[in-house]
């Protein structure tokens, strides 16, 4: 026989968690469209809906615009970023990447050996989808392994070594639109979707999906920030999060998200998040990557 | 050894705008690290810029700055070419110093 | 067969000993056993490796197991099977949010 007591304090927790759905539900409710979702994903489709739905919404705003974020949807912080640029916070963290960059392994290769055009100005096309092994490749992935086929550890993909070498890599590419491909082969395709599905899914105790913040209320402030859209939000990466008080990359951010919302983040790399990205970065194409960023 | 200071100073006219970068911790001994220890305190207690035998800008600061502190001001005088000296110490002794020309 | 003739002093005490029996037997499981919490710890842990596989558990649960296991080790089972009966809950709302949003998701996606 069970005691009052446990049932009494779940009936609370379920009452009080619906209570929370509900609320998120309803703070982010959005008029759901009258058809469901066609099963064969349409990428070209679903980038241009993706980029109309945001233009639509700010319309003063330049398509190449959206790649600051929250620093072109308010007056006060373009200023903010225009100053800030002068001097940017990640201008160590960059010079160090290119250090690190150029410095031979212990076996005499380099970072240059691993990547097309040696690694120069190609940070536009990751993430891509690898038709040998049939899954996404991500920049940071490619580091990692670049690393340990060339007899080295692994770096942490959250911080500090990654987010300079990543910093670097996307220097080297300002300006470049994203230009991310899906090759004709039903996983890509399936690790699109898988993306897609990822970025609306809900999750966390807090019932918020990437959507509920970046589709829904960018410009909006939740607590003391304001929302970045999702159109271009990865093109400034890796930041200077002024509340890290140092560097972060996509991994980074993945997996704070998760837990500002109260999931559990997945680990670095999951397959959800390389989707993730995936999914992002394509209907990002076309905008400029301008990273390395900063930002609040 | 990379210098910790980032420097851009710009003559207009008769006055001269500064910026600066300084890489620097600035932990203000509050924050605890991952093992729940207290990492001390390690901040810039004072950055001074000297320019022409000068102090045309001094600062004391305490743990209210944040990490890599940014400083911008401009001062009265100063032309092309003219060398900038900036110089930190911190609470641990610890000191650099760079000397830059205005542009 | 032969009755067992007790005086009424007797069944007095006989009817009060099993009194005080039954009510601290049931006290004792109001207020919660090792077993008791073995018990809903499991469920909890269970629920929670249910929402791991779909990808979907909240910290809180995190939060809750453990604030039950701290409670357990400190001889607290009041508290410890509260704890676990929480984190039961929030484990399966994670799971009944996982479950839905296979489809939900698809409300929120711009066309």
């Amino acid at each position: 026989m069970r005691s009052a007591i446990p049932l009494a304090s779940a009936g609370l927790a379920f009452r009080s968690l619906a209570l929370a759905a509900l609320l998120g539900a309803l703070a982010f409710a959005a008029p759901g469209p009258a058809v469901a979702a066609a099963d064969t994903p349409d990428p070209v489709a679903d980038a241009a809906a993706f980029q109309k739905y945001f233009t639509d919404k700010f319309p003063k705003l330049k398509l190449a615009d959206f790649v600051n974020g929250p620093y072109s949807l308010n007056e006060d912080m373009h200023r903010q970023w225009v100053e800030k640029e002068e001097f940017p916070p990640y201008d160590f963290s960059l010079d160090m990447g290119k250090e690190m960059f150029s410095k031979p392994f212990k076996n005499g290769k380099s970072y240059a050996d691993c990547f097309p055009n040696q690694g120069i100005g190609i940070r536009q096309n990751y993430p891509y989808f690898d038709t040998k092994e049939g899954k996404v490749v991500t920049l940071e992935l490619a580091l990692n392994r670049c690393r340990e086929a060339n007899g080295e550890a692994p770096f942490s993909y959250v911080k500090d070594e990654m987010a300079a070498l990543t910093a670097y890599m996307a220097y080297t590419s300002r300006g470049k639109p994203f230009d991310i491909k899906i090759p004709n082969d039903p996983r890509a395709l399936e690790a699109y979707q898988n993306g897609k599905r990822y970025f609306y899914t809900r999750r966390g105790q807090l019932n918020f999906s990437c959507a509920s913040c970046h589709v829904q209320n960018p410009g909006q402030r939740i607590r003391a920030e304001i929302l970045a859209p999702a159109l271009g939000i990865l093109n400034a990466m890796p930041i200077y999060r002024s509340e890290w008080g140092g560097m972060g990359t996509i991994s980074r951010r993945f997996v704070s998200c998760n837990s500002q919302t109260r999931g559990v983040p997945l680990e670095p790399q999951a397959d959800e998040y390389r989707d993730l990205e995936y999914y992002l970065s394509y209907v990002s194409n076309g905008l400029p990557i301008s990273g390395p960023g900063a930002r609040p | 050894m990379a210098s910790t200071i980032r420097v851009r100073a710009t003559a207009t006219g008769d006055t001269t705008e500064v910026q600066a970068l300084i890489q620097h911790p600035m932990d203000s001994g509050f924050v605890k690290d991952a093992k729940g220890v207290l990492i001390p305190p390690h901040f810039i207690q004072q950055v001074t810029f000297e320019h022409d035998g000068k102090n045309v800008f001094v600062a004391d600061w305490g743990t209210a700055v944040s990490k890599d502190p940014y400083v911008k001001f401009s001062f009265k005088g100063g032309k092309k070419d003219d060398e900038l000296k900036i110089s930190w110490v911190d609470n641990k002794g610890a000191s650099d110093a760079l000397t830059a020309k205005i542009q | 067969m032969k009755t067992l003739k007790r005086n009424p002093m007797q069944t007095l005490i006989l009817v009060l000993v099993s009194a005080w029996l039954i009510g601290s037997a049931s006290s004792a499981m109001a207020a919660g056993s090792e077993a008791d919490f073995k018990t809903a710890y499991a469920a909890a842990e269970a629920a929670n490796t249910q929402a791991g596989v779909l990808r979907d558990q909240w910290t809180t649960t995190a939060s809750a197991l453990s604030a039950a296991k701290k409670a357990a080790a400190a001889g607290d089972f009041d508290a410890a099977v509260a704890h676990a009966g929480q984190a039961e809950a929030l484990a399966k709302a994670s799971i009944y949010q996982a479950t839905s949003e296979k489809e939900a998701w698809k409300n929120l996606e711009i066309h």
